[in-house]
Order: C-alpha cells, then sequence, then structure tokens
C-alpha cells in the first residue's frame, strides 16, 4: 500500500462528496444547500489541486485540468454567494440559490470525471 | 545532465511546492471556519455570526499583515482569542512557504532548468538563418566575431562556463545564444537547434577530437542535409570522420602544409589565395616568398610531420632537431638535441640554411629558437608556429615571415566555406592556371583594392536574390551584360567597386573572370570580390527596378502613379525632349 496513494485518492473522492452534499436537494431552497458545505468543498478542491501538482504522466495532466475546473465552478459559486449575501440586499433568494447550486452542478460533473480517471487509472494497474 | 531531467527538475520543483501550499490553505480554511463559527456582536450588541465573505476579508488582510482593525463590528473576546492564533499560523505559514521558495529559486539544478529552458526558447524563436557553433575557445570567438561582422546568426555551445559568460563581454552586434553544455551529446545538440528549420550547418571546434567526431556523427545521422565543418589534429580521426561522409574536416597543421608547398612553388597563387580568405577586418600583409633552398625544423611533432612532408612533396632538403631519436627506418637527415641552443642548430647547418621552422608545441621554446638561429643567420627565413593566443604580443615584436595560428587558419577555412561556397571550385582553378595567370591577376585587384581584406560574396540570379534583374530578363530580348550592372547606382558614370572572378551558369558551364560584355542569365551564379560597399549598391540594383532602370539605362522611373502619369505627359509634349 502507498501512502501518497491513500491520500491523493482520499482527497479526490472527498473534494466529490462534498461537492455532491452541496449539490443535492432543490434547486431553488436554500435550506436544502449549508454554505458550510460549499466552503468545505472549496478547501478540499483546492487541497486536491495542489497535490496533483507536479505529474509528469498523461493522466497527471488531465488529473490537474478536470480539478481547476472545478476549482473554477466552485469559486465562482461562492463569488454567487458572496454578492447575493451581501451586496443586493436581498440575501439568499431562491434566484441566487439557483445559481450558486447550478454552478457547483457543474463543478460535480468535473469531480466525476477525476473520479472517473482514478478509477480507470486503479483498473490499469497490473497488481 | 541532459534535457531529458532538465525538464523534470521543474516536475520537481512543483512537487516540493505542494506542502507549502497545502499548508496555508489549510490554515486559511481553520482561521475563516472558526472566525465563521465564533459569536460575535452586530452593531447593535445583538449576538451573530460572522460571514464567510467578512471572514475571508478579515484573514486575508491580516495573514498578509496589512491589518486593517476589526471590521465590520468590533469584535467579541472569543473572536479576538481565535484572531490572535490565527496571526501566529498565518505567520508560520507565510514564512513557511516563502522560505521553501526561494530555496527552490536558489537551488543549482533549478537555476540549471530555468537557463536551459529560456536557450531553448531562444533558439526556438530564431526566424533567420544560423550557424550551430560547438567550442567557443580562441577559434569560436574568431569565427563568431567574423560572423558577426557578416552579419550572419550564430549559436554557441561551450563546455566552460567562464568562456560562456565572456561571450556577454565581447558586444557582438547580433544576439548570440549560448549554452554551458557537452556539445558532443545529442540532447544538447538537439535543443541547440540541430533540427531547426533554420540551422544551415555545425561548426564543431573544440579542442577535443573526439568531442568533435562525436558531433560530426550526432548531425550525419540527425541532420544530414546540413554543412557539417570539423576541427580535427589526429588523422586517424579524420579518416574516420571521411569515412562517414563528413565534406568539410579541417586540419590546421595539413592545411597549412598546404599552403606552404603553394607559396614554395606558386607564390603569387598563394597571396592570391590568402588575400581572398582573410578574416573581414584584417589587412594582409605582403611577405617575401619562402626561398627554395636548404632548411631546417625544429620539433618533428604533428605539426612536423605534415610540413616536412610538404617540404618533401617541393623537393627541398630538410635537416630536423628533434630530442627524439629517429626511426629506424627513417633515412632523413636528423640532429638529437635543443633546437633553442646554438650548437644543435649549428650542427643542423643554419649558416647555409635558407629557411627555418620552429614547429614545438611550446610557444617560448619556438620564440627562443627562432630569436638564436636569426642571431647565427640574419637572413633566414622563418616560419614560427604560436599555440596560444596569450603570447600574441612576443610574436608580434618578433617579424616572422610566417606565424602560423591554428585557431585563425581555422577560422578562415570556415568562412570561406560558409560564406561563399564559390569560391573553394576558384581557389582550386587558381592552382590549376599556373603561376603567371594568378600573378596578373594578383596585381590587377591589388592595385585596385589594396592589401585590405576585400569583401568576397556570391550572388545567385534567381527570384530571391535578384527580383528586379529577374523581372527585366523575363521581359526583354537584349542580353543583359555584366558591365553594365556593375555600375553606381548614385552615379552610373562610375563603376562599382567590385570585380566579377566567377561565373557558373545554371547547365554546370563555368566563366574564369568574367567580363564586362559577359551576358547573364536567369540561375547564373556570380562570385565577386570588391569593397563592402559595393555589395549593399549591388543588391539595390539587384533588388529595386528603379535603381536597376537607372543603372542600366540612365532614366529616373518616377515613383508612384501621379508622377508617372505626369512623366507620361510630359514625355508627349511635342516640345520637349
Amino acid at each position: 500500500m502507498n501512502l501518497e496513494k491513500v491520500i491523493f485518492g482520499f482527497f479526490i473522492v472527498l473534494a466529490a462528496t462534498l461537492n455532491f452534499g452541496f449539490f443535492i436537494g432543490d434547486i431553488d431552497n436554500p435550506i436544502h444547500h449549508d454554505v458550510y458545505e460549499l466552503f468545505a468543498a472549496i478547501v478540499v478542491n483546492l487541497i486536491a489541486t495542489v497535490l496533483k501538482f507536479g505529474d509528469r504522466t498523461h493522466i497527471g495532466a488531465i488529473h490537474l485540468s478536470t480539478s481547476l475546473v472545478a476549482d473554477l465552478q466552485l469559486i465562482a459559486a461562492a463569488l454567487v454567494w458572496g454578492y447575493g449575501a451581501h451586496i443586493t440586499g436581498a440575501g439568499i433568494t431562491p434566484e441566487i440559490t439557483t445559481k450558486v447550486v447550478s454552478l457547483s452542478g457543474g463543478a460535480l460533473f468535473a469531480n466525476v470525471v477525476s473520479m472517473v480517471i482514478l478509477i480507470a487509472e486503479t483498473i490499469m494497474q497490473k497488481r | 545532465m541532459n534535457p531529458e531531467s532538465y525538464e523534470s527538475t521543474f516536475f520537481l520543483a512543483l512537487r516540493r511546492m505542494r506542502a507549502p501550499l497545502i499548508t496555508l490553505i489549510v490554515i486559511y480554511a481553520v482561521s475563516i471556519l472558526g472566525l465563521t463559527l465564533i459569536p460575535g456582536l452586530d452593531a447593535e450588541g445583538n449576538p451573530s455570526r460572522m460571514s464567510f465573505l467578512h471572514a475571508f476579508y478579515f484573514i486575508s488582510y491580516t495573514a498578509t499583515t496589512i491589518g486593517f482593525g476589526e471590521i465590520p463590528n468590533a469584535f467579541s473576546e472569543a473572536q479576538r482569542m481565535w484572531v490572535t492564533l490565527c496571526i501566529y499560523l498565518s505567520v508560520i505559514g507565510w514564512a513557511y512557504s516563502i522560505g521553501a521558495l526561494l530555496a527552490l529559486l536558489q537551488d543549482q539544478n533549478f537555476r540549471n532548468a530555468v537557463r536551459l529552458q529560456r536557450f531553448g526558447r531562444a533558439v526556438r524563436n530564431m526566424r533567420e538563418p544560423f550557424y550551430l557553433v560547438c567550442g567557443y575557445g580562441e577559434t569560436g570567438q574568431l569565427l563568431c566575431r567574423a560572423l558577426d561582422q557578416l552579419g550572419v546568426r550564430a549559436i554557441v555551445i561551450e563546455v566552460s562556463e567562464s568562456r560562456v559568460s565572456q561571450l556577454d563581454l565581447h558586444g557582438h552586434s547580433a544576439d548570440i545564444p549560448a549554452l554551458a553544455a557537452d556539445a558532443s551529446q545529442p540532447e544538447i545538440l538537439k535543443l541547440a537547434g540541430l533540427t531547426h528549420r533554420y540551422c544551415r550547418g555545425v561548426i564543431a571546434l573544440t579542442n577535443d577530437d573526439s568531442a568533435n567526431l562525436a558531433i560530426a556523427i550526432a548531425v550525419r545521422l540527425l541532420a544530414s542535409q546540413l554543412t557539417t565543418l570539423c576541427r580535427v589534429e589526429a588523422l586517424e580521426t579524420a579518416a574516420n570522420m571521411a569515412s562517414f561522409g563528413t565534406r568539410h574536416i579541417i586540419n590546421p597543421f595539413d592545411k597549412f602544409g598546404r599552403y606552404l608547398a603553394l607559396a614554395l612553388h606558386a607564390p603569387a597563387a598563394y597571396h592570391l589565395l590568402e588575400w581572398l580568405t582573410a578574416v573581414p577586418g584584417t589587412k594582409v600583409e605582403p611577405h617575401r616568398d619562402p626561398p627554395r633552398g636548404h632548411w631546417v625544423l625544429c620539433g618533428y611533432g604533428r605539426f612536423g610531420k605534415v610540413l616536412v612532408s610538404a617540404l618533401e612533396q617541393e623537393n627541398v632538403p630538410i635537416t630536423i632537431i628533434d630530442h627524439d631519436p629517429p626511426l629506424e627506418s627513417d633515412h632523413r637527415h636528423w640532429v638529437r638535441g635543443d633546437g633553442s641552443g646554438a650548437p644543435a642548430l649549428l650542427e643542423a647547418g643554419i649558416q647555409q640554411a635558407v629557411g627555418i621552422v620552429a614547429s614545438t608545441n611550446d610557444d617560448v621554446n619556438n620564440l627562443s629558437i627562432v630569436v638564436t638561429a636569426r642571431k647565427l643567420n640574419a637572413r633566414l627565413f622563418v616560419v614560427l608556429r604560436q599555440n596560444l593566443q596569450a603570447h600574441q604580443a612576443l610574436f608580434d615584436a618578433f617579424e616572422s615571415d610566417f606565424t602560423v595560428v591554428p585557431s585563425q587558419i581555422i577560422a578562415r577555412e570556415c568562412l570561406a566555406i560558409l560564406t561563399t561556397p564559390l569560391l573553394a571550385p576558384f581557389l582550386w582553378q587558381i592552382k590549376q592556371r599556373g603561376e603567371s595567370w594568378a600573378s596578373t591577376l594578383l596585381d590587377q585587384l591589388t592595385s585596385r583594392f589594396g592589401w585590405e581584406t576585400p569583401t568576397v560574396w556570391s550572388v545567385r540570379i534567381d527570384a530571391a536574390q535578384a527580383p528586379a534583374l529577374m523581372e527585366r530578363l523575363k521581359l526583354s530580348r537584349i542580353p543583359m551584360l555584366l558591365g553594365d550592372l556593375l555600375r553606381n547606382p548614385h552615379d552610373r558614370a562610375q563603376e562599382l567597386d567590385c570585380r566579377a572572378l566567377y561565373l557558373v551558369r545554371e547547365d554546370d558551364t563555368t566563366v574564369m573572370l568574367p567580363h564586362r560584355h559577359t551576358s547573364l542569365q536567369a540561375g547564373d551564379q556570380l562570385l565577386l570580390v570588391g569593397r563592402r560597399e559595393a555589395r549593399g549598391d549591388l543588391e539595390l540594383t539587384l533588388n529595386n527596378e528603379n535603381t536597376l532602370e537607372y543603372v542600366l539605362r540612365g532614366r529616373e522611373i518616377p515613383g508612384g502613379w501621379v508622377w508617372e502619369q505626369l512623366a507620361r505627359i510630359h514625355a508627349r509634349r511635342p516640345d520637349s525632349r
């Protein structure tokens, strides 16, 4: 067992599960989407991205790019949330919630791709 | 180290930044999360919690030590406790990350990798033809300076780091990308543009025969269409290179041996050759011709052997002075001893000799030999071997007839091959035509252009090098005469300060010394010699239609549509001429 692989797999899966947890629920209902979960998803995603730095293989490059996509989407979602909560003055309305959740849905897709690559890579291992 | 491993250094560097970056992310995350969870008070004193936006804002300016204060409201005691912890955490985080980054930037491997990348980028961005020069020793420096003066780009690979840094001090007018690396490695050669589409040739000038051999074979296998010039000192290596088809193998000693033989039996041809192939920016000094008669040679090494065989070919009797005993099979006249002392020289018959060659590999020894010899016989013709450029001042002070500087011979030969490929067949013709022919030509040329190094260049009449002339050749049926073309574009009454030496037609027929009534055709290649300005003037004539019209017909064509129309009206008017 390789400790590096364990940590790597842990963060990728955790990023995807947190993302999924935030995404699930009615798309316009703020009660179904907790902002702390979004925060956790962003942090774990960032850590997963840094873990993918410096891998020279082709699969490593794809890993990094999917992770960057997820980061981008999640940070965009956080920005929209901040805009709704503080700048509009109306608070977290169903419209804002819809935007935040759909952006995180995009990130979820990127995270799923990341997971698929991880699984494919594992299956390709001969041992 | 090869480029592969340099590249992996970058990835290694990224990997080494993983831990500091993750530490920073975690510290930020914990601090922000804590701030949003710990109860605080709003403006009215009611309990409330900080929002993520405010927490992120606060941590961002606190962690970077900007410190705007407690925003948006004054903090509760619990928040202050937490913030105190955050401040120390973030300072540790930043100190760790920046320290790691600086350590990485200081790392020698990493810096090499950056240098290599920069060099590689400079090579890839080359957009004009260039030569790859391997070895920036004396020869390489001479050659690079000459190439730079001729406006030809070069890229340098040199093993010694200190020589590479010297390159910046030499003040070339064009930028010469240089890399401190071992040129005998194919990966390095490739990185330096061996397979680049603008690479015109590779010049291997390192002082190591085996490295030059490695370069030659790499070029042969990876880019066989390129011109390769190789410096070689051992005959076996030269034979090895020739076996896989290296065309230009330059052995400075062998080259000089041939020059000396030529100078002995055809002095004028030798002078002509020297004048035509001199390094730009130097003055060729006509020296007296080597006399025939008894010669003495001191130091029977690599150079000595070549010279002895060259002199023997010319049937000149030689006495050799050397420390080592002669071979059993050797029947030459041989004196064992030290050439720098008078006894050995006298024994070798220096007083009756006409010439002396000092060919040991020690400069001081060589000088001491010739100074003693001149004292014994003042009329001696002296051939002196100079090994190091550093001793230039000493060699300048002693006025020898020939000073053999290998680096200059190689640089000259390289330049002749690279810049004017037509020169080699012409020089061969010089040797064939005989002495009186060469002597007449030399007199004509030097009385017209002087003994300064002339500009020798070749022109091909095609759409790329002579678009205006090609256009005219297509339209007119009248033969284009060489004499009409070689006129000054500023005043056509004057001839251009240059002379055509050699003409090669498209069907490979050649004309030696084409005269003014020789007609020119498309596809002709001309070898010209003359002053530097003449080259620019001729280029203008060949490229610009208006200039060409003036040079050929004496008419100024007005530029632009309006002036053309006016000129036409003016020409139609009956009273105007």
